[in-house]
């Protein structure tokens, strides 16, 4: 299969330059990537583009060359309209569906309440963006390499997790890598740190769309329960949890997780 | 050169098995497991009680600093330390050496302004303003700023604070971090426009290249000894050239372990439990509490990604005699002390050596006889350097004039 196209967008006042990868064909399919930025989603994103041409933008600061667009953000009003000139840019009109895991859950989360006509179905992945005392989310930006791997995985030596966090031998990309994974998680941190509540509660009865809910039972960064959460808030949600997989559900078990969501969407 | 007195006020009684117990010396260790509030009490009080018993020795200068959740040193408000200091030493030529509130995590920082402003006016104009950034965890744990925003809201603090000093008219603020609408600060410092302006940094990278840019003294902060300096004061240098700037030593303060003891064998006996126990415990902190995402610019973190040398320091595994030999503690008599401190100061190029005479468990008497030795038997060899070729434009300008002269300690 042929690699995805490569879209460089300058936006925001010519202050942010992003880079989308556009793959496959069929209807339009806004995927939204985590902390960690876009690269370990790849393989994912391309069982998705089977069936859809799936947009993939990088969040704002995450594109490899662009490292300060993220100062050109305040706030998160900021990151909500700059994804609304991304998409009126990419001429996605219409109600449009959109996949998102963990920070990108919420960022789709949140655009399909403040925005619920330009969405047309909406699949989150272990989102992010909702907050229980009794179960607090972890700082997944402030791990031990100890603590990293079980907490993302439920099989923290498994190939998803080894794959996960691989690196090249190559000294000057393993630099570039290390630094692609460490900066993608400053980038989104900015818009959710210290607690990653930016009061989607107050604004999630707007979502309007046909919804899905996917979670990893074994999720230590986000517990499992937290799919209730999501889906008692959301009119007509569907909960479907993933067995065997943590807070990446689409690496661990990426052919279930796609069925799921592939299903739902129709296909 | 100046010689000035640093503390960091830590935690002096620690279980042997902290580092069993916890994984870090910041944000994890439980308050009602391991401290009593009544012996902090006396921690900050013996903490005082050593800083002015350097000004009484001769030192030219008082540091305080900042810190939050942890164990290596809690002046969780260093105004409040500064203001006994500078009302303790009314009437003597001490510095009042604020390292220094933390702009990033104080909202509105024309707090900042206002204390220090206080300060100047307490001390009749012996205020040296310092302005960390703040350790990762401080600001980002402690204080929840965004780690991505840390140098971001430093820099526009920076500014707000010396506009607010000076300004002849009341202003708006309207920046990107902070808005207020009418500023008219009460007090304003003694000290105009702005007393002298310190910037601490832990190696060379855009905060080192911003303070050059903006013309104020640099602080290496290393815990690491001036040994083991030379390779970020170069850098330093070669940077301040760059930029246009002379080679004033001032424009450099450094930070170092010392003690002092009749005998080098002495020295390195008695101060060896309290070395190991500033390197074993208090700096027992985490990489992932040190590097969190996003509190490195990405310049800054290609760098360190690239070369950390710091990541190949085990602490735990280095005895006294290994924290000697390495140069990150410097110990020994009088004579050994000084003669390593001007070869190192001269080679470094350092105007403004700060000394750290309390450290790790150190109990009061033992760091006042290491301030009395030092004050009597070193500092006075230390201080002439540079005085004849460079004037110190980073220091308050009433305490330039005359140099204070080293009295006895008092015991």
């Amino acid at each position: 299969m042929a690699g995805p196209e490569l879209r460089r967008i300058r936006l925001w006042q010519d202050r942010v330059e992003t880079e989308v990868e556009v793959a496959g064909r069929g209807s339009a399919l806004v995927y939204l990537h985590g902390p960690w930025g876009l690269n370990p989603d790849r393989a994912f994103i391309e069982r998705l583009a089977g069936t859809h041409t799936v947009y993939a933008p990088r969040h704002p600061g995450t594109t490899p060359g662009d490292p300060n667009g993220v100062h050109a953000f305040s706030d998160w009003l900021d990151l909500l309209v700059y994804y609304g000139e991304l998409f009126d840019r990419l001429q996605l009109h219409g109600p449009t569906t959109f996949v998102g895991h963990s920070f990108g859950g919420l960022v789709a989360a949140e655009l399909a309440a403040t925005s619920p006509k330009s969405v047309g179905k909406l699949a989150l992945i272990d989102p992010i963006g909702l907050w229980r005392d009794d179960l607090p989310v972890k700082n997944w930006m402030v791990l031990s390499d100890t603590e990293r791997r079980p907490s993302l995985f439920a099989d923290p030596k498994g190939e998803a997790a080894q794959q996960f966090f691989a690196t090249p031998s190559d000294p000057d990309e393993r630099v570039e890598v290390l630094a692609q994974f460490v900066w993608s998680q400053a980038c989104t941190g900015k818009f959710v740190w210290p607690v990653p509540d930016r009061g989607l509660k107050r604004r999630i009865h707007r979502i309007a769309a046909p919804t899905l809910i996917v979670w990893g039972d074994t999720d230590r960064i986000i517990a499992p329960d937290y799919a209730k959460e999501f889906a008692k808030r959301i009119a007509g949600a569907r909960v479907q949890m993933i067995a065997k997989a943590g807070h990446l559900p689409q690496l661990e078990q990426p052919e279930t997780v796609a069925k799921a969501v592939l299903d739902f969407l129709g296909n | 050169m100046k010689v000035c007195m640093f503390h960091l006020m830590p935690y002096r009684d620690l279980p042997d098995d902290f580092q069993q117990r916890y994984k870090s010396a910041f944000i994890d260790p439980l308050w009602f497991d391991v401290a009593d509030s009544e012996k902090v009490g006396q921690y900050y009080n013996a903490t005082l009680d050593e800083l002015l018993h350097a000004a009484k020795a001769g030192f030219h200068g008082l540091c305080t600093n900042q810190h939050h959740q942890n164990v290596y040193g809690f002046m969780a408000n260093p105004s409040l330390m500064g203001s006994v200091l500078a009302k303790g030493t009314n009437g003597q030529n001490i510095a009042i050496i604020q390292l220094g509130s933390t702009l990033p995590s104080t909202s509105p920082p024309t707090r900042i302004a206002e204390e220090y402003a206080m300060l100047d006016c307490i001390s009749g104009g012996r205020l040296i303003a310092g302005f960390p950034t703040g350790l990762p965890t401080d600001a980002t744990i402690s204080n929840a700023v965004v780690p991505v925003d840390q140098r971001e809201r430093f820099r526009e603090a920076l500014e707000l604070v010396i506009k607010a000093w000076s300004a002849r008219e009341i202003f708006a603020w309207n920046g990107k971090h902070f808005q207020l609408g009418m500023v008219n600060l009460w007090p304003r410092p003694i000290q105009q426009p702005h007393p002298p302006i310190w910037i601490p940094g832990s190696g060379i990278s855009s905060t080192a290249e911003y303070v050059v840019g903006l013309d104020h003294c640099f602080c290496h902060l290393s815990y690491y000894g001036a040994k083991n300096a030379t390779t970020v004061t170069d850098r330093y240098w070669e940077l301040a050239a760059s930029k246009g700037r002379d080679d004033n030593p001032h424009r450099l303060s450094f930070l170092q372990l010392i003690g002092v003891a009749d005998s080098d064998a002495e020295a390195e006996d008695i101060y060896g439990p309290h070395a190991e126990y500033f390197f074993h415990k208090l700096l027992y902190t985490p990489q992932y509490y040190q590097q969190i995402p996003g509190c490195l610019e990405y310049p800054a973190l290609v760098q360190a990604l690239r070369h950390n040398p710091r990541a190949e320091v085990k602490h735990s595994e280095l005895k006294a005699k290994d924290l000697y030999e390495r140069g990150f503690v410097m110990v020994g008599s009088p004579k050994t002390v000084r003669e390593q401190l001007m070869e190192y100061m001269k080679r470094l190029r350092v105007g403004h050596l700060l000394t750290l005479l309390h450290f790790g468990s150190m109990p009061t008497e033992l760091c006042k006889r290491n301030i009395d030795l030092f004050g009597r038997e070193v500092l006075p060899h230390l201080a002439p350097l540079w005085d004849d070729e460079y004037e110190d434009r980073w220091w308050p300008q009433r305490l330039r004039a005359k140099r204070p002269a080293a009295v006895m300690a008092v015991a």
